[in-house]
């Protein structure tokens, strides 16, 4: 192939987009981000909690947008979709139509002073209609990009936002655009839409009952930015909900309206939902109507407990609710379901319907014009076992939600995976198209007294309207070591900063002030400017006198103008104290080691190599494969021989260059931090050393023996793998088969669920009845589990005649052989027991930790979960790194998974660790701990206490910190006795001056 | 601003204006504090936002420093358990504001001076209550014996 092209386009900028966006952008590639939306974020920026932590998903999404939003390159193409692709994998030319805002990007500033004065109120999409907007807008007040946009079907043409905007952005007669971009590969990430309601379950009474409402509805109720400030109220009259029931698998698992599938998230939503509804309006009770809980995802299950048990969310399972009826009086709502065999009524104030994933509304146009086939219910189709982020078409990849509904973590996994493959495709022309921006040589401002410049700004007139501006800047001019200050209309538009420039060359600046908005927003910007006059960016500082003055102290001008002084007043005694901070270079060795040579561990190795870096794999077994050894078909078409495919990764492995295999091997010692570790693995007894700049836990995990059912006591009864094995050899004489679920697991000693077992026991009994159609098949479970499209094929199950009898824990099935193998269960439906004299037993067993988990975690200093898995950095949005830098995790090492998601986590560890691999040197963030060697007294607190165990002590005994670890947290400066840390850009001595200039005007 | 004697019998109650230093950490509080901007929610005056990395940063001698210099409030803001950037920062700060309110005891300082409270990035409305709560409060308390003007 010639000319490949070292840039990747992102279809979708919701979280999964943002990810790949975000790791190509660190690994050396120029990315597009197309949205068809004005702003990014999709539909994460609309939820208030996530589950299983309860984390605020704006608080954890914001750093994300911000980034993705200034860097260098990541291209925003906002407001826009794909038109045609031509070419291929290499070399495509994506045609893409831009939408007009009619307000021109480049001079937006995002003030808002549009908006406050637009006379037009338009339902608000992004608060599900609940609350309003303007008809000149953005989505969300945390938009990225913060351009508003007119909403040409609502404006009325008033010319208001035009005559207010100072910057002159407003553009009504914008035109549409085309271009043509030029891209070796791309990812699809364009997300899912919400199961339509009310075209295709009238009888739930959406859109005609106020009070029911869809589960994105009441997740807008529940954020603090929502239509009620985070309280549940009834839409028909305003009054606090009381008692709310939900109702699952609306528009999912429902052949009916054509989405067989599992949503896989609603369930967790909902539990999630009621939680909190339940904190925000006290003594709520809640009720979720249900037929499975498919908590299936790592600490999912300990959450679903917790709801139960501690804050008495009541679960009514086996329940299909099918209708729901209004009294119109009232405009409550009745509810009817099943209840040891009766029907019952339940009267409720608010339902929530737990509205099902489908695929994105413009799935089929998009498959068209990308030449990218879609599965039967218009997701993407993947190769689902080894390649499940590849489309039909090469060069184009998939990650997030458009290739199955799956929750946020999956979806961020997936994502880095994608962008690892879009990676391999042009990794050749890595660093060839991404902008590396060249400084002036810095001015060396040792020895000089304080030369302040301040920048205030009017912005337009969302701070001059209420601050005297000139006023501020008069006061300016007369604190210590301001040598200049003036005022800007907008300080941050491009005028401005060649202006700031100038200002810092005449006055011979060497400190500079900005007061204005929000450093979280435009601090970059100005340091960069700042860094274009020679000045060290860290000798920069801002007074927020807008989000946090003149905007919220709108009525009292007098107040606000001393309080901008008192501010700038404060940043001025700041800006005084401030060093340049220097980034200290550590050079980056390009290799990785892997940990463990399951399949996780060899994808990772492969896709090491196939971004150009050279991998070392240890492995404790003789040969590589861990448990996919023991895998042998897969569910979805059910033909590929997975061995054969298995044996063929493993001979790619082991003849690959980069790649070196040491099996019989175990890791003996880790030390360094990344991009420098040595390690020394112990191969048949024999040390050798390496050298590398990552390393991925891979380890794997294991099939639980089971001390229960029998087993390891009679010949009969066997494991899901065992008998998986035995069914390999394409013979099945047994005409009974008894599977038991959770054995093992979900139960007080394990918790948690093992998320495959399900599906891998629906699998096996497909395989008994294709070999012995005569065969009975029970399968004894708790909830049937299996998510996603598996949902298909337990209903295929179902229809085979495969037998699902449900138990609890008061209920669980009675296995002896006094009398031959003989199972008793309660039967529910009969409500008696009932005998079964199987052939075969076959016990789901739980997957579990491996157990030099505990050993390896000590070596790497990094966590373990509460179940012994490894405990990654943040289980929503770092799900395949832990916090120490330079250390990833995938696979089951991290909790148990299919085969598939490990091959998307491997591959998202990679992605992850590419971009740290890719860069020759990495340079520490500037503001960081630093220790006065003349105070500390090595007491060891800091040591401790730091999270990131970036501090240790020297051969002195003193404490010593390796600034490409630390992050900057100041716990240590907080924790040590001596006061001897500081963090650089926040010391104590800077920290105290802000507090002596509040307390003391003129000081 | 409050002439002459800062006692709290001769400077009338109404006149009272605190000063009350918030020290808000950047990833939660101080976003908050951004949105109760953006959502043009009005808050007293009287507060002076002091942005952090992290409501584990502060030192519990800044804090003292900061009252016994004659500020008549400080509040600190940090993101809610679970929600830190830094994993356990404000877990720590949380600690510490016990260690604050035992040094407070011993300055004769009210421990109403020094408040804790979690907001988050989207809370917005929260930020402004709970600093018109804490305004409120320090109305009532009149100003710090530490006050200097």
């Amino acid at each position: 192939m010639t000319d490949s092209v070292g840039a990747v386009m992102v279809v979708g900028g919701g979280i999964a987009g943002m990810q790949s966006s975000l790791d190509l952008a660190d690994s050396g590639y120029r990315v597009y981000l197309v949205d068809k939306s004005p702003s990014i974020g999709g539909a994460m920026a609309q939820l208030d909690k996530t589950f299983p932590t309860n984390d605020c998903a704006m608080c954890i999404m914001a750093p994300k947008l911000v980034e993705t939003g200034r860097h260098r390159n990541i291209d925003l193409i906002t407001n826009s979709t794909i038109d045609k692709i031509d070419g291929e994998a290499g070399n495509f030319k994506v045609t893409v139509s831009k939408k007009s805002r009619y307000v021109d990007e480049s001079k937006c500033t995002g003030c808002g002073i549009c908006t406050q004065k637009c006379p037009v109120q338009v339902m608000d999409d992004y608060n599900k209609g609940l609350k309003v907007r303007k008809a000149i807008y953005v989505k969300y007040p945390q938009a990225v990009p913060l351009i508003f946009s007119i909403d040409r079907d609502h404006c009325i043409g008033c010319g208001n936002c035009e005559r207010l905007c100072k910057a002159g952005a407003i553009v009504y007669s914008q035109e549409p655009e085309t271009k043509v971009f030029d891209v070796g590969s791309i990812i699809l990430s364009p997300g899912f839409d919400e199961f339509d309601l009310i075209q295709k379950r009238k009888e739930y009474g959406y859109g005609r009952y106020p009070n029911v409402v869809s589960s994105l509805e009441l997740e807008r109720m529940l954020s603090a930015t929502g239509p009620y400030g985070g309280l549940v109220l009834r839409p028909s009259d305003g009054e606090v909900v009381r008692k709310i029931a939900f109702i699952q698998c609306v528009g999912s698992r429902d052949r009916s309206i054509g989405n067989p599938y599992c949503s896989s998230v609603c369930c967790m939503f909902a539990i999630k939902e009621a939680v909190i509804a339940q904190e925000h309006n006290p003594g709520l009770e809640a009720t979720i109507f249900f037929m499975d809980m498919r908590a299936f995802g790592k600490e999912f299950d300990d959450y679903y407990v917790r709801a139960e048990k501690e804050h008495g969310i009541r679960f009514v399972k086996n329940n299909r609710i099918s209708s729901i009826a209004e009294d119109p009086v009232t405009n409550n709502l009745l509810v009817t379901y099943i209840d040891k065999g009766n029907l019952v009524s339940e009267v409720f104030d608010m339902v929530a319907l737990a509205v099902g994933m489908t695929a994105p509304k413009d799935a089929k146009d998009l498959s068209e014009k990308l030449s990218v086939e879609l599965n039967p219910y218009d997701f993407c189709a993947t190769d689902i076992l080894f390649s499940p982020l590849e489309t039909s078409r090469p060069g184009i990849f998939v990650g997030g939600a458009f290739g199955a509904p799956k929750d946020i973590p999956d979806s961020v996994s997936e994502a880095s995976g994608a962008a690892a493959k879009a990676s391999s495709v042009v990794a050749s022309e890595r660093g060839k198209l991404v902008t590396v921006k060249e400084y002036p040589p810095e001015k060396d401002i040792s020895g000089e007294e304080p030369r302040i410049g301040v920048f205030i700004c009017h912005c337009g007139i969302n701070i001059g309207g209420v601050v005297d501006v000139p006023g501020v800047v008069e006061y300016a001019k007369t604190l210590p070591n301001v040598a200049y200050a003036e005022n800007n209309l907008y300080t941050c538009s491009q005028d401005t900063q060649k202006k700031i420039r100038e200002k810092i060359e005449e006055n011979n600046l060497n400190r500079v002030i900005v007061a204005s908005c929000t450093p979280r927003t435009h601090q970059p910007l100005f340091q960069n400017t700042c860094a274009e006059a020679g000045l060290n960016p860290y000798l920069f500082e801002m007074a927020n006198i807008r989000d946090q003055c003149s905007w919220v102290h709108m009525h009292e001008p007098e107040k606000a103008t001393q309080k901008a002084k008192d501010l700038v007043r404060m940043v001025v005694a700041k800006a005084g104290l401030l060093e340049p901070l220097t980034r200290v270079p550590i050079e980056v060795k390009p290799s990785g080691l892997v940990i463990g040579g399951g399949l996780s561990g060899i994808t990772a190795a492969q896709e090491l190599s196939k971004q150009g870096f050279e991998a070392f794999v240890v492995e404790r077994e003789k040969e590589l494969g861990g448990l996919m050894k023991r895998i042998h078909y897969e569910m979805v078409g059910a033909k590929k021989d997975v061995q054969k495919k298995l044996k063929e990764l493993i001979k790619n492995v082991n003849s690959d260059e980069k790649i070196h295999v040491f099996t019989n091997s175990t890791v003996k010692d880790i030390s360094g931090y990344i991009g420098n570790f040595k390690t020394t693995i112990d191969q048949n007894g024999e040390d050798k050393e390496i050298e590398h700049g990552i390393v991925i836990v891979a380890t794997g995990g294991e099939e639980y023996k089971p001390k229960e059912y029998l087993y390891g006591k009679n010949d009969k009864v066997m494991t899901q793998l065992e008998f998986e094995g035995k069914l390999a050899k394409k013979k099945m004489d047994a005409d009974t088969v008894v599977m038991i679920q959770c054995v093992g697991c979900r139960n007080d000693e394990r918790p948690y669920c093992s998320r495959v077992c399900c599906t891998e026991a629906v699998k096996n009994a497909l395989k008994v009845k294709e070999l012995n159609p005569k065969a009975s098949v029970y399968i004894l479970f708790k909830d049937i589990r299996t998510y996603g499209f598996s949902e298909v094929f337990y209903e295929e199950a179902a229809k085979n005649g495969v037998k699902f009898i449900r138990y609890d824990d008061e209920s669980k099935p009675k296995v002896s052989d006094k009398k031959g193998l003989e199972v008793r269960i309660m039967e529910p439906f009969l409500g008696e027991e009932i005998l079964i004299k199987p052939d075969l037993l076959v016990l789901s067993a739980a997957t579990i930790p491996h157990s030099d988990n505990a050993d390896l975690a000590q070596m790497l200093k990094v966590p373990l979960s509460k179940h012994k898995f490894f405990l990654e950095a943040h289980m929503k949005l770092r799900p395949v790194e832990f916090a120490t830098e330079g250390i990833f995790l995938c696979g089951l090492a991290h909790s148990p998974k299919f085969f598939e998601e490990c091959v998307s986590q491997a591959s998202a560890a990679v992605s992850r660790a590419s971009t740290i691999l890719s860069k020759k040197t990495l340079e520490a963030e500037g503001m960081v701990s630093t220790i006065d060697e003349n105070i500390c007294t090595g007491c060891g607190t800091c040591v401790v206490i730091c999270p990131f165990n970036a501090i240790d002590k020297d051969e002195n005994g003193i404490a010593r910190v390796t600034e490409v670890l630390c992050k900057g947290c100041g716990t240590c400066a907080a924790s040590c006795p001596e006061k001897a840390a500081s963090i650089k850009q926040f010391t104590d001595e800077q920290l105290i001056a802000q507090v002596v200039a509040a307390v003391k005007e003129g000081s | 601003m409050t002439e002459g004697e800062a006692t709290g019998e001769t400077a009338q109650e109404e006149e009272f204006e605190p000063l009350i230093l918030a020290f808000c950490c950047n990833w939660c509080s101080y976003t908050g504090a951004d949105l109760a901007g953006t959502s043009r929610l009005q808050y007293p005056h009287n507060i002076r936002i002091i942005r952090v990395m992290c409501s584990g940063m502060v030192h519990p001698n800044l804090v003292i420093d900061a009252l016994s210099k004659g500020a008549d409030g400080v509040i600190m803001c940090g993101c809610h358990p679970g929600d830190c950037h830094y994993l356990e920062g404000n877990l720590k700060a949380e600690k510490r504001a016990e260690a604050i309110d035992l040094l407070l005891e011993d300055l004769g300082i009210e421990p109403e001076r020094y408040r804790l409270e979690w907001v988050s990035a989207s809370e917005g409305q929260k930020f402004a209550q709970v600093m018109k709560e804490m305004t409120d409060t320090i109305k009532s308390l009149g100003p710090s014996p530490y006050r200097m003007y």
